[in-house]
């Protein structure tokens, strides 16, 4: 008796299957669609760390994506666009666990994050598999875009970031401080996270290559508030530059406590992206007049722009330094969305999964605030030529002014180079805007 | 040495003696070798060990005080309030804002004197509510479950006060306003103490003094070194014991509140809903080095923690060429945690518990 229970319950089921089955529009993409009946919204989710000691990233990033499905209205292509929000936190296991629940619901096109390199790295090979796409905001780690395991890779089809890999981010840090600064000798000071040292790493080897001396590279947890003891070791052989690519408040500690610390007075210091805040130069006071940070040039009147509107719909100013990066990474969703999607003569919306990920590759020179964005074989879409140097001055400290002025970009240095081509107009704009913010 | 030839006795030879007592020997020799080493190679000199070991107590006063209250608790009701640093982080963040406006209406510059003191008892009122609200509200109802229950209990208190001040105030960072009269120090000779350092070492002293006054000679204090003694006992004698150990969370949520203001002088960024989570870690391991249930210990156990936290990892591990070894800050606390469970389980200036309570 049960058995003819569960028989005839299966063949409910395949015959309730089957007719699903056969009114899927022809999808001829190797890896499967995403087929939207009519009426259906289109669904995208975000896998960011929304709980835990950096939820401020992941409220960063989701302020970029709410604000670029704000701007439209909450519709792409005529559907609504619904936001399946995962807490990814910034660990291994929290990445694994929000992209298992992503590729669970088959409608999901694709997401936002993760914000951490190792939340990503556990991500990715469940996204992959899903025939999704990710776009992170943050996750610079350079082994997320390098497909040889033998190294340590972890790339897979479907990665994409809109965040700049450490490497060409501490590369151009080293450039500066050697060749612009004059720096011999520099000390690192990382945080334990894979961002921190991945950069710290980078910018020490280049600028050893260049010819300069890493006296230091050290490291603070996470939670200390107390930063003597590292500077007093560092302060024992003061170097030129003290690097320190880590984020806030381990960063303000470190740069208003070096002013405490006999020895360092004259050593230079030097931030990445992930303190180019504007709450940095309120929060570690008089310390950080003078200091020098990589990031990417977000400025001029969009940024302008976004920031307004990110008054208006979120409130405040942003957290972190990554919510421009998580905007252009939705919107860069979006149109590939819109590029691929096609629709059926009975209103389906058919959108291929490996034609998605053709369209993302595809991208070259998209503007967004982050600069222009052209995407890499393997997902690096951040080019690195809108990096910059940006030193903040009275104005950031006392004025509230923000972004600080750029006073420094690679193009400046290839200037020097024969035989390269470059583009003289880009550059003579970006040091017209760098004269006028330091105007404003 | 009676009692290292009671330990090395071979009759009642095993092997795990033997392992602790390796152990043992091998800290020792790394702790001195380490140390002999640095101070050899001249890396630091004199002011910089003094720097060092000055800002280690001012750390430690403020980890002393939040053990305080993880201590007091202990004592009266044998049970780890794992929220206490939640407490904390209450009063540090709500005072923030009362902080910056002191500093935007230029009260704080004018009467630095009159601004402090008040912002000290102002969040001290903020944690000292919300110590005794949660008591009420979590543990009260919980009293007599098994010990493990209002533990576990404890610990989801915690999140919910970090999420209930996500939700409150935001989650990005915020710094405490700088006061101008406490730029500068006093110099003696080649050694100098900021006035900031100074100040927390004051206000820190007065709030314990203040509390060695309470436990000792006050009537209160007397009930609650009677309850913490036995309970029952104490109830036939007329006190009342709810009563008690409401002022035991108040006193502790007081000065957890004011060690947030402390904190947020001595090192003003990075005031945010996480803040109360190290440190809470911290103090707690620094109420168990010193003993915990027992006040002084947890005292000594703050100022120890703080000071072996700041100059360990230069004198002990860069002597033995350790790369990285502020990274091991931690490690070095933990350890003395490990080490103090192992060879000294009752804590530097505990009694046994052994017997008595556990």
């Amino acid at each position: 008796m049960r058995k003819v229970l569960i028989l005839s319950l299966l063949l409910g089921l395949v015959t309730a299957l089957v007719p699903a089955a056969m009114a899927q529009p022809e999808c001829d993409d190797a890896i499967g669609c995403v087929v939207l009946e009519e009426g259906d919204p289109i669904v995208i989710a975000s896998a960011l760390a929304s709980s835990g000691a950096v939820a401020f990233l992941g409220e960063d990033s989701g302020g970029g994506i709410e604000i670029a499905i704000e701007e439209r209205d909450g519709m792409l292509l005529d559907r609504e666009i619904e936001l399946v929000q995962e807490d990814s936190l910034c660990s291994a296991e929290g990445g694994q666990t929000a992209a298992q629940r992503i590729a669970a619901d088959e409608e999901i096109i694709g997401m936002i994050g993760t914000n951490c390199s190792s939340a990503a790295q556990a991500a990715l090979p469940i996204i992959s598999d899903a025939g999704m796409v990710m776009i992170s905001s943050s996750a610079t780690s350079p082994a997320l875009a390098n497909p040889n395991t033998d190294e340590g890779g972890a790339y897979l089809p479907g990665f994409y970031r809109t965040a700049h890999n450490d490497l060409t981010q501490g590369a151009i840090a080293a450039q500066h401080m050697f060749e612009e600064l004059g720096a011999t000798t520099l000390a690192t000071i990382h945080d334990g996270s894979p961002y921190a040292d991945g950069l710290q790493i980078v910018a020490s080897d280049t600028f050893a290559e260049m010819g300069g001396e890493v006296t230091f590279q050290g490291a603070v947890n996470i939670g200390d508030t107390d930063m003597s003891a590292i500077l007093t070791e560092i302060a024992s052989n003061p170097p030129d530059v003290l690097y320190f690519p880590i984020f806030e408040p381990e960063g303000n500690f470190i740069a208003a406590q070096s002013a405490d610390t006999p020895g360092l007075e004259d050593t230079t210091l030097y931030g990445a992206d992930g303190i180019l805040i504007d709450s940095f130069p309120e929060n570690t006071g008089d310390a950080s007049l003078g200091m020098y940070f990589s990031g990417p040039v977000v400025s001029g009147e969009e940024y302008q722009a976004f920031l307004t509107q990110w008054e208006e719909v979120i409130g405040g100013v942003p957290p972190a330094g990554f919510h421009a990066h998580a905007y252009d990474g939705t919107r860069m969703l979006f149109m590939a969305i819109e590029e691929v999607a096609t629709e059926g003569e009975d209103g389906t919306l058919v959108i291929g999964r490996q034609a998605l990920r053709d369209a993302l590759t595809a991208i070259e020179g998209f503007e967004g605030l982050t600069g222009s964005l052209t995407c890499s074989e393997f997902g690096d879409c951040a080019t690195g030529e809108a990096l910059g140097v940006f030193q903040i001055t009275e104005a950031e400290l006392n004025d509230g002014n923000w972004p600080p002025p750029v006073v420094w970009t690679p193009r400046d240095s290839m200037d020097d180079m024969e035989g390269e081509e470059m583009d003289m107009e880009a550059t003579e704009e970006m040091e017209m805007e760098a004269t006028e913010e330091s105007d404003g | 040495m009676t009692a290292l030839t009671k330990r090395l006795n071979f009759d009642n030879f095993n092997g795990v003696d033997l392992v602790i007592n390796v152990l043992r020997v091998v800290i020792i020799a790394l702790v001195i070798i380490g140390s002999t080493r640095t101070i050899i190679s001249g890396q630091y000199t004199a002011q910089q060990w003094v720097d060092l070991t000055i800002s280690g107590l001012a750390q430690g006063s403020i980890y002393a005080l939040i053990a305080l209250g993880y201590t007091l608790v202990y004592g009266i009701l044998l049970m780890i309030n794992f929220a206490h640093g939640e407490i904390y982080m209450a009063g540090a963040f709500t005072t923030y804002f009362l902080a910056a406006a002191f500093s935007r209406s230029d009260f704080l510059n004018n009467f630095p004197w009159l601004a402090i003191p008040l912002l000290l008892i102002f969040s001290g009122l903020v944690s000292m509510t919300l110590a005794v609200l949660l008591e009420r509200v979590a543990y009260r109802p919980l009293r007599g479950a098994p010990r493990l229950i209002p533990l576990i209990t404890a610990i989801g208190a915690s999140f919910f006060l970090q999420y209930t001040f996500r939700g409150l105030y935001g989650s990005s960072f915020k710094s405490y306003p700088n006061v101008d009269a406490l730029d500068g120090s006093f110099t003696f000779g080649v050694f100098s103490i900021s006035y900031t350092e100074v100040v927390v070492f004051v206000a820190t002293f007065i709030l314990m003094a203040g509390l060695y006054y309470l436990v000792e000679f006050t009537k209160l204090g007397k009930a609650m070194r009677a309850v913490s003694e036995n309970k029952e006992v104490s109830t036939l004698m007329g006190i009342d014991i709810d009563r008690v150990i409401v002022f035991t969370f108040a006193i502790g949520g007081f000065l957890a509140g004011a060690a947030g203001v402390i904190n947020g002088l001595y090192r003003p960024q990075g005031v945010n809903f996480f803040m109360g989570f190290i440190p809470g870690i911290k103090a707690f391991t620094a109420a168990v080095l010193g003993g915990i249930g027992n006040i002084v210990g947890a005292m000594v156990g703050g100022l120890f923690l703080g000071v072996i936290e700041a100059v360990g990892p230069n004198l002990i591990l860069d002597g033995l060429g350790i790369p990285g070894a502020n990274q091991l800050k931690d490690v070095i606390a933990f350890t003395m945690l490990v080490l103090i469970l192992i060879f000294r389980p009752q804590g530097i200036l505990g009694e046994r518990l052994a017997e008595k309570k556990a």
